[in-house]
Order: structure tokens, then sequence, then C-alpha cells
């Protein structure tokens, strides 16, 4: 213990490292154990290497870098499918978002009405569309009320994301302090104004991050449109990847659509993760706890 | 009424293949997820980087796009598999993920002090783990596994899409039969319901039986 007392300002690196998210399970490294643990992260290292090599290997002997397969992406019509796809992707998910937060909104009033019939009817339906695969929800619309596959996808996704946002929203309010409503009711307002002009405001500032990370989840959902033949990025991807001409490009047709995709989703996480961060340190919200940036997940039935 | 009484053996079978792929993939979604999760909380930088993307990008990974590359990918490199191989090894490798994170919070939740005061008492990491560590962290773990578990239950619907029998599946081959379509989804709901409802039961069952008292 003492060597490493008299030799902690050595070992930066590390040091930083486990201290910011230490945990329960290690001690503070001594020099022995510093080298044991340079040696696994350099073996890690060389299997993580040796998996990415032979991946590479994969790629080449099975012909995936051959120009033939490189080519369609050079034309301008294919662009154009693939820009229109992408195109119809953001569409589907600005609409499921602004209609999930609104039926998100009219649900959690349902849930903290005063209104017993009310109470249960919002509670009624967020229990089941929560419990409801959202394809099985974007299947029934499609097929059995034959709408379009857009309004389908939005609805299917509005439901889902809408009744867990009504979730979100109502333990965001119940978390506030109780001395914030009880105040509130002691100056003579209305349970209206309680919730309008304190209560609500604070809860959404503290649920922000999990807000926006559920519309994460109904940005990654819009992806199930290529499900029902709604024309968005990976039905684009899926046109150009069975195109005889080009050698079926299957796998250059993933390396491409999948980073654009994961990107898009990633920037909207790390979105929700640095707000949870300045949030934290925002004295506004001050009476609630930041929700960690997670979709909102609870049992079904529970709390 | 008829639709379910009619057809009981093809909705059977799709009830039977959903809670299979919910199985399987629960089960490996949990071992890949302790593996990982062991990764993010290791004191090897290499390891912890491997766990953290490794997160990262199946989280934001939509489950279509890794259905769509594994089911229809992997035949390219000459890895022909059955596709509800395929299905399983999608499902639990994204449901990794999740879990990952959900157990990683769950160890973070114990306080320093806890593993400080059995290595104090002369316990060897093994002990601190399994004696210390990971029986507090499994209290508070239980519920966000439940809804993780959930959310893959319902997640393995996408699967149907991909030639795999299961239950969402069985609505094609039924209104070919010319079965009402409306009744069709009622009961193809009730079978999600059950499955959802008693994931549900079983963990609010085990909260209550080990969860932490608040």
């Amino acid at each position: 213990m003492t060597s490493t007392a008299s030799k902690a300002p050595k070992p930066p690196r590390t040091t930083k490292a486990s201290r910011s998210d230490s945990t329960a399970l290690y001690d503070f490294p001594g020099p022995r154990t510093e080298r044991r643990h340079r040696w696994y992260g350099v073996l890690a290292t060389a299997a993580v290497a040796a998996l990415f090599g032979w991946l590479l290997y994969l790629l080449f002997a099975t012909d995936q870098f051959t120009a033939t397969k490189w080519t369609p992406f050079e034309y301008q019509g294919i662009q154009d499918l693939l820009l229109r796809g992408l195109g119809n992707t953001l569409k589907a998910f600005a609409y499921a978002a602004v209609f999930s937060l609104a039926l998100g909104a009219v649900l959690a009033c349902g849930r903290l009405s005063e209104h017993p019939p009310l109470r249960w009817l919002a509670t009624a339906l967020v229990e089941f569309f929560r419990a409801m695969p959202v394809l099985v929800m974007i299947f029934f619309i499609f097929v059995a009320l034959k709408v379009h596959a857009l309004p389908a996808l939005v609805a299917g996704l509005t439901l889902y994301n809408g009744s867990v946002l009504a979730e979100v929203f109502r333990t965001g309010v119940n978390s506030v302090e109780r001395g914030q409503r009880e105040a509130a009711y002691a100056l003579g307002m209305r349970k209206t104004q309680v919730m309008t002009y304190v209560l609500v405001p604070q809860a959404v500032r503290a649920m922000l991050p999990t807000i926006i990370s559920q519309l994460v989840v109904a940005l990654k959902d819009t992806s199930l449109g290529y499900l029902i033949t709604y024309e968005e990025f990976l039905h684009a991807g899926k046109l150009i990847a069975s195109n005889l001409d080009y050698d079926l490009p299957f796998i250059p047709v993933v390396m491409v659509i999948s980073p654009i995709y994961i990107g898009m989703c990633m920037l909207l996480s790390w979105f929700a993760h640095w707000l949870a961060g300045r949030q934290r340190r925002n004295p506004r919200t001050e009476a609630v706890g930041i929700a960690p940036a997670s979709p909102g997940t609870l049992l079904p039935g529970g709390q | 009424m008829d639709v379910l009484t009619n057809n009981l053996s093809l909705y059977g079978k799709g009830f039977l293949g959903t809670v299979e792929l919910t199985v399987y993939a629960s089960l490996l979604a949990l071992a890949l997820g302790f593996v990982m999760a062991s990764f993010r909380v290791a004191p090897v930088r290499a390891l912890r980087a491997l766990g953290t993307v490794w997160v990262t990008v199946l989280r934001n990974t939509p489950l279509t796009l890794l259905f769509f590359a594994v089911v229809l990918g992997l035949p390219r490199f000459g890895l022909v598999l059955p596709f509800q191989l395929f299905a399983i090894l999608a499902l639990g490798c994204y449901t990794s993920a999740f879990i990952c994170e959900v157990l990683r919070s769950g160890i973070n939740t114990v306080p320093k002090g806890q593993g400080e005061a059995a290595r104090s008492l002369g316990m060897t990491f093994g002990q601190t783990l399994g004696g210390v560590v990971l029986p507090q962290a499994f209290r508070s773990v239980i519920p966000p596994i439940g809804s993780t578990l959930i959310a893959l239950a319902k997640n393995s619907a996408i699967a149907g899409a991909f030639s795999v029998t299961e239950l969402l599946g069985t609505y094609k081959s039924l209104s070919e039969m010319g079965y009402s379509i409306i009744w069709t989804f009622v009961w193809i709901a009730v079978g999600y319901l059950i499955i959802t409802l008693s994931i549900s039961a079983l963990f609010h069952f085990m909260e209550k039986r080990w969860g932490v008292a608040r």
C-alpha cells in the first residue's frame, strides 16, 4: 500500500480512468498488478486485432471489394434513391416524434387525472400498448385497416412511444419534490395551475434526457417500415443489394448504410447524454433527480 | 373465436416459436451481457474499450438493420445456419448491449466502501465479487433486467419477417385461408400479452422475494 502511495503520481493514465468510474471491485493497482494489467491489455488488443484481420480476410476472400460491387454508388440515380430513402426515414421519424410527444402528454394527463374512469382508461391504454410489440400494431394497422405504409408506420410508432413517454412524463411529475406541490397548493393555485406552472416545467426539464433517448428508440424503429415495404433507407439498400448487374452488392450496401443509420442514432443518444450532464448542473432541476439518459423502461404493471 | 379453435396447431406452433426464440435469445443475451459488463468494469483499458464499443454500437443499431445484416449477410461469407439460429444470434447480441448496461449500473450502485471493507477483511477478489458485490448488485438489477427481457420478447416479432416461425408470422397463412384479419390479430395480441405479462409477473415475484426494500 505504501508503495502505491509513493508512486501515486506516476501512472496517470490508469489512475484517472479507474478513479472516474471506480467500482467496489478493485483496489488501486500496485506496480506488479499494473504490469499484469498491461499484459492483459496487450493480449486483448492482439485478440481484437486478430478478429478484425480475420474479418478483413473474409471480406477479401469472398470478393466484397471488387469494382463491380462498388460501382453502383457512383451513379446519380442510385445516390438519389439512397437519399430519398434517408429522407423518408427522417420524415417518418419526425411525424412519429411529434405525434408520440402529443399522445404521451394526453395519456399522462389521463393517468394523473383526478377522475377515476379517465385514469383507468389511460392506464389500460398505456399498459396495453406497452405490452404489445410495435410490429404487431404496425402490421395490424397496415393489413387490417388497409392504410398506406407511412401512416401505418407512424401510427404504430406513435401508439407505442406515446404510451412509453406517458409513463416517463408521469414518473417525472411524481418525482418532483413533494414540497413544491404543497407550496403551490398552499398559495391557492388550482390543480391545473400547479401542474402547468410548477410541476410540469421541472419534470420535463429533468426527464429531457430520457425523452430524447426514447426518441432514439423511435428513430431506430422507423426501420420497421422496411417490413411493410415503406420506401425508407433500408428498403433503398435492399433494392440496390438485389441488383444482379452489380453482382449482388449486399455487403457493400450494408457497409454504406449501417454507419449512416448507427451514426444518426448515436448523434441523438450523445445529445441526450450531453443534456443529462448539463441538466445535472442546472439549479432549476434541483427539486427533481435527473433521470439517466436511457429509454423509458419500467416493468409493465409496476409502480 | 373459431379462428383460434380451427387453427390451434398453427397458433400453437407460432406461440412456441416465439417462446423458444425468447428463451434462447435471453440466455445468449444474459451470458454475453455478463461478459461485456465484466469487460466494462475491468481494470484493463483495452477490455473496457471493447465493451464500450460493443454497447455503443449495438444500442444504436436498429434491430431490423441487424437482422438484415445477419440473416442476409452472413450467408455471403459461407456461414449457412437455420434461420432460427440467425434470429437468436441477432436478438441475443442486440439485447446483450442493454443487459450489459443494466448489469454495469447495478455493480456501480454497490457503494465503494463495501468492496473496501471486504478487502480489509482479507477477502480475495473472488470472495469480494461472489460474496459481497454481486449479491447486492443482483438485487438492484431485477426490475431493469425484467423490462429488457420483455423488450426482447416483443422484438422477437421482427424475426417473423425473416422467415422464422413465430407468432406474428401466423397472420399471413391465416389471412390466405380467408379468416377475419381482425380476429386473427386479436389472438396474436393475446399470445404476446401472455408472454410479456408472464415475464413481468415472474420478475415482480423475484423482486418481491429478493429485491431491495425501498
